[in-house]
């Protein structure tokens, strides 16, 4: 196995200047900061070179800083099943967030863009079935958000939820 | 008197229709294989060898058309709750409901966006089981209990609670 020293993080630096940066506060494993608009080109050449062989996309998560800005994170991480490297990509996004989807590099993204997309609102443009994976089709509102009710919104499952706002300032739902 | 009983006294009981009708019933208590969480796990070991829910005539079934019981084994979400109602609704007459666990019974530590706050929300439960998972011992004792209620109950008034009509 090949030591974690020896990754070539530089030959990431340098093939973007300037778009990608390191986040010095990581230390479990190579972590890159990158914007949504170099996201895929990115994912692409991790994937393809040489160097990397990241071939396997092991997971994606998504953060509310809410109220901080930028309000939404996604973190990928990677593994090169080969090599044995681990790389951790985050994406800061906007409110309402959207990102490009890298379902196109790897198929299994499908799922976990739709799972961040079911708990968070993240709209992935371009993804092929963005439909909610763990809530009901008819659920509304975007549970894993720090501004969503923790024990939910009341209904007859659930008495004593919160009282549902009479405005939907929902963001997300108007892009849709 | 003296004459009948003496002449069936080998192959003839006198009892009621009620009581005939509730041994039979009590006798023969089949629940549905549905386990939704971790519950199932204690009720699959009553279900086996060491504990024998058999010797009480508790056959698990696969098919809610051959259930009398359904154990709520688990958290119910909401997404499931509809799933479990539709379930019980194919279940012949007359049927019971037993809530096993602090998740069937009000939602437990899950008091949370997605689980249901209790069993009771969305099908007439009889029996309730307290424990996190209840031990084996308790859903034996809740198959006790509900043998007793059926003992209990005259024909014409199965218990069918009201909640059974409401559209849920």
């Amino acid at each position: 196995m090949i030591m974690r020293n020896q990754f070539p993080l530089e030959k990431i630096i340098d093939n973007f200047s300037g778009r990608v940066s390191v986040d010095p506060n990581v230390t479990d494993m190579p972590c890159v900061v990158v914007i949504p608009k170099d996201l895929v080109e990115l994912c692409l050449f991790l994937r393809d070179n040489d160097a990397f062989k990241f071939n396997f996309m092991a997971d994606i998560g998504g953060i509310d800083f809410f109220p901080n800005m930028p309000r939404y994170q996604l973190v990928y991480h990677l593994y090169s099943i080969s090599l044995g490297w681990r790389i951790r990509i985050k994406c800061p996004l906007d409110d309402p967030p959207k990102a490009p989807t890298i379902t196109h590099l790897w198929t299994t993204a499908n799922w976990h863009e739709r799972e961040a997309y079911d708990m968070f609102g993240i709209v992935f443009e371009g993804h092929p079935d963005l439909r909610r994976i763990y809530m009901w089709q008819d659920f509304e509102g975007w549970p894993m958000r720090r501004d969503f009710p923790l024990r939910g919104y009341k209904d007859k499952y659930n008495p004593f939820g919160e009282e549902r706002p009479t405005t939907n300032q929902d963001p997300v739902g108007d892009i849709l | 008197m003296g004459s009948l009983t003496e002449r069936y006294k080998d192959n003839v009981l006198f009892t009621t229709s009620d009581s005939i009708i509730n041994w039979s019933r009590k006798s023969s208590l089949w629940p549905e294989t549905f386990g939704i969480a971790c519950c199932a796990i204690e009720m699959i070991a009553a279900g086996c060898a060491r504990y024998d829910l058999d010797r009480f005539g508790v056959v698990f079934r696969s098919s809610p058309r051959q259930s009398d019981v359904m154990i709520i084994a688990g958290t119910v979400t909401k997404k499931m709750a509809p799933i479990i109602r539709r379930l019980y609704d194919q279940m012949p007459e007359p049927r019971y409901v037993i809530a096993m666990g602090t998740c069937a019974i009000s939602g437990g530590v899950y008091n949370t966006y997605s689980v249901v706050q209790g069993s009771d929300l969305f099908v007439p439960v009889d029996v309730h089981v307290a424990g996190c998972p209840p031990r084996p011992d308790a859903l034996l004792h809740a198959m006790v209990l509900l043998q007793e209620k059926i003992a209990g109950s005259q024909k014409q008034t199965i218990p069918q609670s009201a909640a059974t009509k409401e559209n849920v």
